[in-house]
């Protein structure tokens, strides 16, 4: 009942969805002020139908009712409640409602905060995003449905995939969906601003605060998956350039490149073609990662369940999105105006040229894992692309960008001078300089590369730093709080988030430069040593919880003699879903280090002894860190004052005032 | 007095116990080749479960090759002359790291044509532009407004 | 004719949808062998059936033969073994298993319960022959000419269809 519920609610939903695409833009395109009001309730509607279907979902999951062929495939009886609300988005057909009910909360967000828009405009954004829902539903309603039923209904499930069950499974598929899927709100504003041909400033400023939110949860929901990946998958590693991590990070990196170009547009009126094309790249990356996970035409560690069937609807979907939007484009842009002037070397230059690095490098990763496909499909060969190409590729493209970032904020807008820009920033640069070139000896060890990771994140500080000083000195209040609050958030965002880049290169830098790895043999009573750090292994004692067995070791850490913890790594093997025990390694984390045991298998050699994997990971939690400070500094972009509209009125419309843009 | 003879009689009596303590032996008889085979393990693909690299998987395949490696490892071979041994068998699909060769150029170039072709477009297009706007005068307006602007601009520091 | 430019990120689209098409009907697992006309690798191991008898690849030249890796343990091959044991009726050419990673008393046990198609399977318990091979799973079959060169490796159960397609055909013209 629940289930049919749930099919119903989307089949109703659709029909909504399809109001809701074609007549607000019909209405917009024709001035018919009644088809254009459509568009906020049908979009309020859509979303309780949606929300009506996960609940649905959901509440069958939580039932156990394993007649539901969805259910009996990712859950069991004994599986733990958080993971069973989880199991939502634990296969296919879940996922892709995760996405439309994520796509419909984005498009209630919409309908709550544009009264500030002219009516025509929400109409066409929601229109759009509307039909998107449209694609989405069909795609569930006829090749996807979570909701098919299978009688006789099986007395337990299958259980859910061990991997996925662990903490990191209820966070990081939702926190990464609302920033992929949120792309769709600035895509949809870009094909509005095309379709209504009012492409300017205040285009600008109102796709912004819903760029940088989606923005920030792409890059918190990256975070998490490779936070996750760290601890779960037993080897320390947190990113691996599989193809669907690619996926997610190529929109990321459009995103980021989406951002600081409407930021130029915004202030200058200048490259709103560009910007548009950049909203639909971003959203396309999305897209194209949704049909690379589903499609069976990569591997991957993350791939759901292939059938070609599915990937033909996709890439069908694809092609009408990416190829429509591209081609309303290809049409409207030549006519789009020039803006406003700047000079060669201005902040806007900074900014576009921040632009051509990010997108150069998405290309660079798109490059990397489609070209196996590429030469496959060309019958030339099979080839394989992995890390060693990405580390090669990827660093010397993002460098120069690195670089940037610290000369960027403190240019000028329109005409920045570089020499001026060079006498402010000498200190910042010879300080860094030197200290990169100190900190590897005092790490224990010089390594070049070292030294110019450490160099660029400290620059960046640094640079970050002069900036934010010139910025309070000036003011007529005293005490850093009070000034530091004085400050508009949009810039103290930008500081924040370029910072926690600097945190992250550092991190990144000093675990690769100086990470160390054992695997060893041991048996009870048997140390192994690490740097400063001893571990000595007392054992394995074996146990059973909600629905797996597990093996618990125990290793007794001290350092320069003195008893610091007990580690307790684990191996779980699941009863149900039997397979390959799953490895929980044990973290001790530290500021500036990590410690990490895994337990490997069963040595042969005595019934006791195991191979264990101990690991020491210097300032590798700096790297989530740093993402962490870079979301920080995008929700506080989000709350500049300027984003904030009580009320709307026509004033409010009609010209940010001078003011606002001047602080930014 | 007391105590201390028992703390000494319990070291006396624990130590033929704690002598079978050791340090735990690394995994394989020869560290230097150990390390040698997992570093260049790191780069191959485990062809049975092929989102791993053969370092990390714990396919029979996957054991059976890491073997393979560390004896011809220890009969001398190169890490070239095992990657060739690799490939000659499984073909180019099992390195992680691409070669180079004539249908693998775009690849491997491409990011830097991109980056500079990309630097080189952004350059032509802003001179374009420069030309394009310097032939456009403001009008009156909009030339009150600029001056209005600039004069703004310059009070800040940034 | 400036208007062309702004089409170039449609036309881009287009190829790449072209690729991912494409892509849509080939696996993206399958790892085709570097051996295709290149001499089959040498061998020399003993019988299953016969721990004293051996062969060697030098033995086989002179004629066309199949030769099908398989082991006891390996559920696919359960599938294609029917298909292999009425395909040998036919006598086009002799099949000779690679008896992979297996002991000689499972072999042994499962040929009889199954049907044996085979002229002999050759035992290789460590899996060495097989790494020489480029064998990666199990089933594999590799057809190899009378010069020893190899001609072809079927990835996967052999099904009917694959050997009315794709074998007996190349067997046909090898033979000619």
């Amino acid at each position: 009942m629940i289930a049919e519920l749930g099919s119903f609610s989307l089949m109703v939903a659709l029909a909504v969805a399809l109001v809701q695409g074609i007549l607000p833009i019909v209405g917009a395109a024709r001035g018919n002020a009644a088809w254009m009001r459509l568009a906020r309730p049908a979009a309020r509607a859509l979303f309780v139908l949606v929300v009506v279907a996960a609940a649905c979902l959901v509440i069958s999951f939580l039932r156990d009712d394993f007649s539901v062929v969805y259910v009996a495939t990712n859950s069991t009886r004994a599986l733990p409640l958080r993971y069973k609300v989880a199991a939502f988005w634990g296969g296919h057909e879940g996922s892709m409602l995760l996405w439309l009910l994520i796509l419909s909360f984005w498009m209630f967000a919409v309908s709550l905060f544009s009264r500030h828009l002219p009516q025509e405009m929400v109409a066409r954004i929601l229109g759009v995003m509307g039909l998107i829902a449209v694609g989405f539903l069909l795609f569930i309603l006829l090749t996807s449905s979570p909701f098919e039923r299978l009688i006789p209904a099986p007395e337990e499930g299958r259980d859910l995939n061990p991997l996925l069950q662990d903490p990191g499974m209820v966070a990081h598929p939702p926190m990464l969906y609302m920033g992929y899927v949120g792309f769709s709100v600035a895509f949809a504003f870009a094909i509005a601003a095309l379709l209504g041909g009012n492409l300017d400033a205040t285009w600008a400023r109102w796709s912004r605060p819903w760029t940088t939110v989606a923005w920030s949860f792409l890059t918190l929901g990256i975070c998490l998956g490779s936070a996750w990946a760290y601890y779960t998958l037993g080897w320390g590693g947190w990113w691996f350039w599989d193809p669907v991590e690619n996926a997610s990070f190529m929109p990321w990196l459009a995103g980021t490149a989406l951002m600081h170009s409407l930021a130029v547009t915004e202030k200058r009126g200048g490259f709103k073609v560009w910007t548009v094309l950049l909203a639909i790249f971003a959203f396309s990356l999305s897209l194209l990662g949704t049909f690379l996970v589903r499609s069976g035409v990569l591997t991957s560690v993350h791939a759901f369940a292939n059938d070609p069937r599915r990937g033909v609807f996709i890439l069908l979907f694809l092609s009408i999105v990416i190829g429509g939007s591209l081609a309303l484009y290809a049409w409207r842009a030549p006519k789009v105006g020039l803006g406003e002037r700047f000079e060669l070397i201005s902040r806007e230059t900074m900014l576009l040229t921040n632009n051509v690095l990010f997108l150069s490098a998405a290309g660079a990763v798109l490059l990397g894992t489609l070209y196996p496909l590429f030469l496959d499909a060309l019958g030339l060969s099979k080839i394989s692309v992995g890390p060693p190409y990405f580390d090669v590729v990827f660093v010397p493209l993002m460098t120069p960008g690195l670089f940037l970032m610290g000369i960027g904020p403190l240019a000028r807008w329109k005409q920045a001078n570089l020499p001026e820009i060079g006498i402010r920033l000498k200190w910042a640069f010879g300080v860094s300089l030197i200290t990169a070139l100190l900190l590897p000896l005092a790490l224990g060890r010089w390594s070049g590369l070292a030294a110019f990771g450490l160099w660029l994140a400290l620059w960046i500080f640094a640079a970050t730093m002069v900036n934010l000083w010139s910025r309070l000195r000036p003011l007529p209040v005293s005490g850093l709080v009070a000034r530091l609050r004085a400050l508009p958030l949009g810039y103290l965002g930008m500081l924040t988030a370029h910072v926690g880049v600097a945190v992250f290169i550092t991190g990144v830098t000093l675990v690769k430069t100086y990470e160390s790895e054992k695997d060893v043999q041991m048996d009870i009573g048997d140390t192994v040593t690490m740097g400063p750090y001893t571990f000595k292994f007392n054992g394995v004692t074996n146990g059973a919880r909600e629905n797996y067995l597990y093996a618990r070791g125990a290793f007794e850490v001290s350092r320069n003699g003195h008893v610091l913890t007990t580690m307790s790594p684990e191996k779980h093997q699941f009863v149900v879903s039997k397979g390959e025990p799953s490895t929980v390694a044990a973290i001790n984390r530290g500021f500036t280090r990590d410690l990490y045991v895994a337990l490997g298998e069963q040595d042969g050699s005595s019934p006791t002894a195991w191979v264990v994997r101990v690991y020491y990971k210097p300032f590798v939690d700096w790297i989530w860190g740093g993402c962490l400070v870079m979301a920080i500094g995008g929700v506080l972009a989000l709350s500049d004052r300027r984003y904030r509209f009580a009320r709307s009125t026509a004033r409010d419309v009609a010209e940010p005032t001078l003011s606002a843009t001047a602080a930014a | 007095m007391r105590r201390r003879l028992l703390a000494w009689s319990l070291v006396v009596l624990t130590a033929p116990f704690a002598a079978g303590a050791r340090e735990a032996p690394p995994v394989g008889q020869d560290p230097v080749i150990e390390q040698r085979m997992m570093a260049l393990a790191e780069e191959l693909r485990c062809l049975v479960c092929q989102n791993q690299t053969l370092a990390d998987s714990h396919a029979d395949l996957a054991v059976d090759l890491r073997q393979e490696i560390r004896e011809l490892m220890q009969k001398g071979q190169s890490d070239e002359q095992v990657k060739r041994y690799l490939v000659a068998r499984y073909g180019d699909f099992v390195l992680y790291r691409p070669p180079l060769k004539s249908t693998t150029w775009l690849l491997w170039f491409g990011p830097a044509v991109l980056l500079v072709g990309g630097l080189a477009t952004l350059y032509l297009v802003l001179l374009r532009r420069r030309r394009l706007l310097a032939a456009e005068p403001l009008n009156e307006d909009q030339e009150k407004r600029a001056l209005a602007l600039l004069s703004e601009d310059e009070g800040q520091p940034s | 004719m400036r208007y062309l430019r702004y089409l170039i990120p449609l036309a881009a689209f287009v190829v790449l949808t072209g690729f991912l098409m494409k892509g849509l009907w080939m696996d993206p697992h399958t790892v085709p062998s570097p051996l295709i006309d290149k001499p089959a690798p040498e061998f020399r191991l003993t019988q299953v059936a016969d721990p004293g008898k051996s062969i060697g690849r030098d033995d086989m030249l002179g004629k066309v033969w199949l030769l099908n890796v398989w082991a006891s343990w390996c559920v696919s091959c359960r599938e294609e073994h029917p298909v292999l044991v009425e395909f040998a009726k036919t006598g086009m050419v002799p099949i000779y298993g690679l008896d992979y990673k297996d002991t000689r008393d499972e072999a042994l046990k499962w040929l009889e319960r199954l049907g044996n198609p085979y002229q002999a399977s050759l035992f290789d318990p460590d899996g060495r022959v097989g790494i020489d091979y480029g064998v990666y799973g199990v089933p594999e079959t590799y057809v190899i000419d009378r010069t020893g060169t190899i001609r072809y490796k079927q990835i996967g159960p052999i099904t009917p269809e694959i050997l009315h397609d794709k074998i007996v055909p190349l067997l046909r013209k090898l033979n000619a």
